[in-house]
């Protein structure tokens, strides 16, 4: 077992390594560096020397290798450098944003699951019936319907019938619980009807799969309750592809909600992204894409841990 | 309990349809899968409506006609006009071209490339097997929507480009699967008779392996479908898709629809209306497509 655990843990780090690889080279294809961006911008005349001194500052003219390295020794030592652009440490600023990302994440899985479960265990239960159909058409309309789109109907329909917007300028958890929520929850609910899609499927067919076991058989026969029966041996079997799902969506939340943010006017880490990327802040959209790939790598890494503790019949090699 | 049929009554059904024909397969599909006709339908009739969109279109969809900015929809405008008195239907009904061109393209060529990575991935096995997994893994890492930024970013936006930013994150995820399918097909008899045979690699791939992978390639190709739709809508919203004046769902939803969406809520209805129709449909074929090509499949 704990071989098996640090050979898995060890192979995070390729993938992390190939990760940086990657987004280092596609930064460096995307055409135009800050430099020119910011003296475009300023629509003033630059020289080719004054750009050069620039360029220097920012340590764009050193040859591609050197400029890999000197960030990943950086990135060994936990130091992400400053932006580009705001000349703020990175660590800082991605701070700032990480807080209102998680908390959206975590609150829009809560709503996915909370529609999720009950309306998948419904549609197994009553399998090729209404409630089937029913629990399917919600849920593909779930998949099949924008976040952002449904942000956009929320925050009208508030206006309209309600006469009421929600806050938009963000307030932290911890100063003020009402208005943070107030915010949050609409966004929560909009990327959260997504999720509860993709985990209402999943939970369906990992209940019809398991409600057909053996041992489901042997509870119904010795005279168990059904309520015992589906609580205790089915949905506890079940959970293991859901929780799979539900936790590679919530690693998808976290860098994910471009959209959706732009639509709430939040400041999270998938506007911080965009921003990053059309400035050409190479340093910002780097540590950004390795955070996010971070969250989803160690994610997976834990499910996969968790499936073994969960199901002791699955065996690690 | 309902549980399912029992297996051999399936078959049954499953050889009477295949006697009946192409026809008959069909018939069996509507009548088995209501859900899933119904989104054949759906498709079908957007295909159509995509085809025709010169004929059935009321107004040019890139006319502007300041006379008539923002007007609620009524006789001449049966879905109201945008902010450049453009009209919202003839922008929905060319929009459908875009939408459809780019789920095609972009799910076409990522499945059918996923596709044969997968296999020939499985087909290989060893080293090469293991460092294809490794890159793959890699680009799975990067979230759909944050590779396809980037991608857009690189190339600049025009058309194709926007087709390759989409299709590229979709690979990975249709290799993957289409690999655990082919990992099976490999150790079949057959594979061994065409190699005995001394059949070249990529013919064993091409015309052994790969045709008994159509039904993990359906389901991805109609799974990504609808993906690809969503994601044109969203790279499209956020200014980095389709550009203006080409009509796009996505691009609809953008600035003044969001801006005047109070007194005009025409302009940020019936766009989103069409990408949640469109997507709905695909995956709603493409559902009961697999569980009618396979059940033991689990959901993605």
């Amino acid at each position: 077992m704990w071989k098996y655990v640090v050979k898995r843990f060890l192979l995070m780090i390729p993938t992390l390594f190939g990760v940086a690889v990657v987004i280092f080279v596609l930064m460096r294809i995307v055409p135009g560096d800050i430099v020119e961006l910011r003296f475009s911008g300023e629509s003033s005349y630059a020289s080719k020397e004054n750009l050069a001194v620039e360029r220097a500052r920012f340590g764009l003219d050193q040859p591609l290798w050197k400029q890999f390295v000197t960030w990943i020794w950086g990135l060994v030592r936990f130091d992400f450098g400053t932006s580009m652009w705001t000349g703020a440490p990175i660590l800082q600023e991605i701070k700032l944003r990480f807080a209102l990302s998680l908390q959206l994440a975590i609150m829009a899985t809560a709503v996915g699951i909370l529609i999720a479960l009950p309306l998948g265990v419904a549609a197994a239960l009553k399998q090729d019936t209404w409630v089937d159909y029913l629990a399917r058409v919600v849920s593909i309309a779930g998949i099949a319907t924008p976040s952002f789109w449904l942000g956009i109907l929320m925050i009208l329909t508030l206006l309209v019938v309600f006469r009421w917007l929600p806050p938009m300028v963000y307030t932290p958890f911890w100063v003020n619980p009402w208005q943070n929520l107030l915010q949050l929850i609409w966004p929560a609910l909009a990327v959260g009807y997504r999720l509860s899609a993709v985990a209402t499927r999943m939970t369906r067919s990992a209940m019809l799969e398991v409600l057909r076991e053996d041992y489901i058989r042997t509870a119904r026969a010795k005279g168990l309750v059904e309520m015992l029966i589906l609580k205790r041996h089915a949905l506890k079997n079940a959970m293991l592809p859901v929780l799979t799902v539900t936790g590679i969506e919530f690693a998808f939340l976290m860098g994910g909600l471009v959209v959706t943010e732009q639509v709430f006017n939040l400041n999270g880490l998938g506007l911080l992204f965009v921003q990053a990327v059309t400035r050409r802040d190479y340093t910002m959209t780097q540590a950004l894409v390795l955070l996010v790939a971070a969250v989803f790598i160690i994610v997976n890494f834990f499910m996969d841990l968790m499936y073994g503790w969960l199901d002791p019949r699955i065996r690690y090699r | 309990m309902a549980i399912n049929v029992p297996f051999d009554a399936i078959d049954v059904a499953a050889a009477e349809a295949a006697r009946a024909g192409w026809w008959g397969i069909v018939k069996d599909f509507c009548r088995r899968r209501p859900l899933g006709a119904a989104g054949a339908a759906v498709v079908g009739l957007l295909v159509l409506v995509a085809l025709c969109a010169n004929v059935i279109a009321p107004y040019d969809p890139e006319k502007v006609d300041f006379g008539a900015m923002l007007a609620r929809p009524s006789a001449a405008h049966w879905l109201g006009t945008d902010a450049f008195g453009r009209d919202v239907l003839s922008r929905l009904i060319y929009g459908s071209r875009t939408a459809l061109l780019v789920g095609f393209g972009a799910a076409v060529v990522g499945a059918t490339v996923g596709a044969v990575l997968g296999v020939g991935s499985a087909y290989f096995g060893g080293r090469v097997d293991l460092y294809l997994q490794r890159v793959l893994d890699i680009f799975i890492a990067f979230p759909l929507i944050i590779l396809a930024l980037a991608i857009v970013a690189i190339l600049g936006n025009s058309l194709p480009n926007l087709i390759m930013a989409i299709t590229i994150p979709m690979i990975p995820r249709c290799a993957l699967v289409i690999r655990s399918s082919a990992l099976s097909i490999r150790e079949m008899p057959y594979v061994d008779a065409a190699r005995a045979a001394g059949f070249g690699h990529a013919r064993i791939i091409l015309r052994h392996m790969l045709p008994n992978v159509m039904a993990p390639y359906l389901i991805m190709l109609t799974s990504f479908l609808g993906q690809a739709i969503l994601l044109e809508a969203s790279l499209s919203f956020l200014g980095l898709g389709v550009q203006e004046p080409t009509p796009a769902w996505g691009l609809m939803l953008r600035g003044a629809a969001v801006d005047f969406a109070e007194s005009a809520p025409w302009m940020a209805v019936f766009p989103g209306l069409a990408i949640s129709l469109a997507v709905f449909a695909f995956n709603l074929f493409g559902d009961s497509l697999r569980d009618a090509l396979d059940p033991k499949l689990r959901t993605l």
